[in-house]
C-alpha cells in the first residue's frame, strides 16, 4: 500500500485512519502517530503475539539456586538452560524435571499456577497409584457436574468411576 | 491418498453457518497439545524421533473409533498447493507447513476424521496437535469431541505427563491442560463505534487473547478476530472452557449493543458502506483479498442487520475460503501470479453472488427517509 499523508502534519507516514459518523455524516480523516496521540487518539491494538522469550529475558536475575542451574544441560536431550531462555522451547519432557527450580516460578507468572488440576492422565498400563489419581480426578469432576446440575455429565461420569473401580 | 475425497466435508464443515450466533462467530476451535514420552519435543526431534512418533500414531489410526475411515495426509511429497489449501482451510498450522523453502519437515502428517470435525496434527511443535474445528459458537461441544479423542490416543500412546505440570509440552505457555480453544469472531460493530480496544484490554485482563485469522502473530482482517485462553495451567479443562463461552457471549453483548447503536444513530450511512461494499463485490473486476475480506465484513454487517435479505451466511463463510490465493489456482488448474489471482477472486465472487446471494430489488428496503426504531 503507498504511504498515506498525514491530514495534520503531511508526513507521509499516516498509520492511524479514523472514521467518524457524526450527525449522520460519515468523515475520514488519516493521521500520523504523532498527531493521532496528540489528538488522543489510539490504534485499535494489534494483535498480542505472546514473546515468551521477551518475557523470560525480563524476568529478573535469578535466585542464587537459579544460578547454579544456568549451565544445567537436560540428560535425555541435550538441552541448555541458556538454549531454553534463547528458544523459549523445552526440549522433551525430562526437560521439566531438569529444569524444575525454574519451571516452578516461570509457570507462576504465566499461568498464575504451577499445579495441574485438569484431566488425570492414564497410561496404557495404568500402575495401581496411576489409577487411584485418575478415579480422584474423575469424582473431583463428578462432584462438579453434581453442582453445576450436568446430570447427562454426571451419569457419564459415574459410569467411568464405576468401570475403573477395582471389583 | 493426497485428495479430500475421502472427507465426507473436504474438511470445510465449520463452514456451515450452524451453530449459535453463526453471523457473529464464524467457527470454535478447541485443540489439545499431546506429547509422547521417549521423544525430544518437535524443535528438538530428530528424524527418528519424528518417524516413531507417526509410525505410533498410525498404529493408533485403526484402533482409535473417533479416527476410524478417516484419512491421514502425509506432509512431505503432497504437492505444495494441496498443502497451501489445508492451511487455507484452517486444517494445518504454517508450523506445520515449514518453511518455503525446505518444505514440511520429514514425518509431518494431518489426519482427519471421516465421520467428526475432528483431526489431529502429527509433529507440529508438539507431538500430536488433536483438533476439533465447528461451525459457530460451540466450545462445549468441540471440547466433549477433542476430549473423546484424546481419551481414545491416550489409551494407546504413553502421553508425557507429570503430576505436578499435567501434559508436557514444548511451550511452557501450553503446559498442564494443553488445551487451547478459540473462537473466530466478526465484530464490525464494536470496530466501527471504537469500542473495540476496550473490550480487547479487558479481555486481556480475564486471562484471554486475542489474534489474527490465521493464528498467532497473523494481522487482523476484515474485522475477524480469534479470541482464545490464554493460560492452560491450574483450571480444569471445564473451567477454561466455560469461561472463555460466557465472555464470548458478553463480548457477543457489546456487538449487538454497538451494531444497535449505529442503526440508531448512523443509519443512513451504515446502509450506504454495506450497500457499497455489496456493489463492488457484485460488480468489481479485480478484487485483493484484503479488500475482499474487508468488503465481506460489511456484507456480513448487513446480512446480520436483515438489510441484505436473500444472503445466506454460508454463501459469504464460502466466499472467504473459496477465494484464497491457493483455492483459485485449485479452480484454475495453474498457478496464478497476484495481478491474474485478484481477477478470477472477483470473478468467482460475482458467479456466486449472481447464483447463491442475487438481492432482489423487491427486497431492497429503500434506506431513505428517516431512521426506523430499529425493530
Amino acid at each position: 500500500m503507498a504511504d498515506m499523508v498525514c491530514d495534520n502534519c503531511g508526513s507521509t507516514d499516516a498509520v492511524v485512519h479514523l472514521t467518524q459518523i457524526v450527525n449522520n455524516q460519515m468523515s475520514t480523516h488519516n493521521l500520523c502517530e504523532r498527531c493521532a496521540a496528540e489528538k488522543g487518539l489510539e490504534s485499535a491494538p494489534e494483535p498480542v503475539n505472546f514473546p515468551l522469550t521477551d518475557f523470560l529475558a525480563q524476568m529478573g536475575p535469578d535466585t542464587p539456586e537459579e544460578a547454579d542451574q544456568s549451565g544445567t544441560q537436560c540428560s535425555f536431550c541435550g538441552l541448555t538452560f541458556q538454549d531454553f531462555r534463547e528458544t523459549g522451547r523445552l526440549g522433551c519432557p525430562h526437560c521439566y524435571e531438569t529444569f524444575s527450580p525454574h519451571l516452578q516460578r516461570l509457570l507462576r507468572r504465566i499461568h498464575g499456577g504451577t499445579q495441574h488440576v485438569g484431566k488425570v492422565y492414564l497410561p496404557p498400563d495404568p500402575s495401581a497409584s496411576d489409577m487411584e489419581r485418575r478415579l480422584d480426578g474423575l469424582r473431583r469432576k463428578l462432584h462438579r457436574a453434581v453442582e453445576s446440575e450436568d446430570f447427562e455429565r454426571a451419569a457419564e461420569l459415574r459410569d467411568e468411576i464405576r468401570s475403573l473401580e477395582p471389583a | 491418498m493426497n485428495d479430500f475425497s475421502g472427507i465426507p466435508d473436504h474438511g470445510l464443515g465449520w463452514l456451515e453457518a450452524s451453530g449459535d450466533h453463526a453471523d457473529i462467530v464464524l467457527s470454535t476451535r478447541v485443540r489439545l497439545a499431546r506429547n509422547l514420552q521417549g521423544h525430544a519435543f518437535g524443535p528438538r526431534a530428530r528424524i527418528n524421533d519424528r518417524e516413531a512418533v507417526l509410525r505410533r500414531f498410525k498404529e493408533c489410526t485403526t484402533r482409535a473409533e473417533s479416527l476410524k475411515g478417516g484419512t491421514l495426509m502425509e506432509l512431505p511429497g503432497m504437492p505444495v498447493r494441496t498443502r497451501r489449501i489445508l492451511l487455507e482451510r484452517r486444517l494445518v498450522t504454517r508450523d506445520l507447513l515449514g518453511d518455503e523453502e525446505a518444505g514440511p519437515a520429514r514425518g509431518t502428517a494431518v489426519h482427519l476424521s471421516g465421520l467428526q470435525p475432528v483431526s489431529v496434527m502429527v509433529n507440529e511443535e508438539d507431538h500430536l496437535r488433536v483438533q476439533s474445528l465447528v461451525s459457530g459458537l460451540r466450545i462445549e461441544e468441540a471440547w466433549r469431541m477433542v476430549d473423546r479423542l484424546d481419551e481414545e490416543l491416550g489409551r494407546e500412546l504413553p502421553f508425557a505427563y507429570h503430576n505436578t505440570f499435567g501434559f508436557l509440552t514444548s511451550c511452557p505457555t501450553n503446559v498442564g491442560s494443553g488445551l487451547r480453544a478459540s473462537v473466530f469472531m466478526h465484530l464490525p460493530g464494536l470496530v466501527l463505534t471504537k469500542e473495540i480496544g476496550k473490550v480487547l484490554q479487558s479481555l486481556g485482563q480475564i486471562g484471554l487473547t486475542f489474534r489474527g485469522l490465521y493464528g498467532e502473530g497473523s494481522e487482523v482482517v476484515g474485522n475477524f478476530f480469534q479470541v482464545s485462553n490464554q493460560t492452560t495451567l491450574g483450571k480444569t479443562e471445564e473451567d477454561l472452557v466455560d469461561h472463555l463461552d460466557k465472555m464470548v457471549r458478553q463480548v457477543i453483548q457489546h456487538e449487538l449493543h454497538a451494531r444497535h447503536v449505529l442503526l440508531r444513530d448512523a443509519r443512513g450511512v451504515t446502509e450506504d458502506k454495506i450497500w457499497r461494499a455489496y456493489g463492488l463485490l457484485r460488480y468489481a473486476r479485480a478484487l485483493s483479498f484484503e479488500e475482499l475480506m474487508n468488503l465481506l465484513s460489511g456484507v456480513r454487517l448487513g446480512l446480520s442487520l436483515k438489510l441484505l435479505p436473500g444472503l445466506r451466511v454460508y454463501t459469504l463463510n464460502k466466499m472467504m475460503i473459496f477465494t484464497q490465493p491457493a483455492h483459485l489456482e485449485e479452480a484454475a488448474g495453474r498457478d496464478l501470479p497476484p495481478a491474474e489471482s485478484d481477477a478470477h477472486r472477483a470473478a468467482y465472487v460475482r458467479r456466486i453472488l449472481a447464483t447463491e446471494g442475487d438481492v432482489s430489488p423487491d427486497d431492497v428496503r429503500s434506506g431513505e427517509g428517516e431512521p426506523s426504531d430499529g425493530s
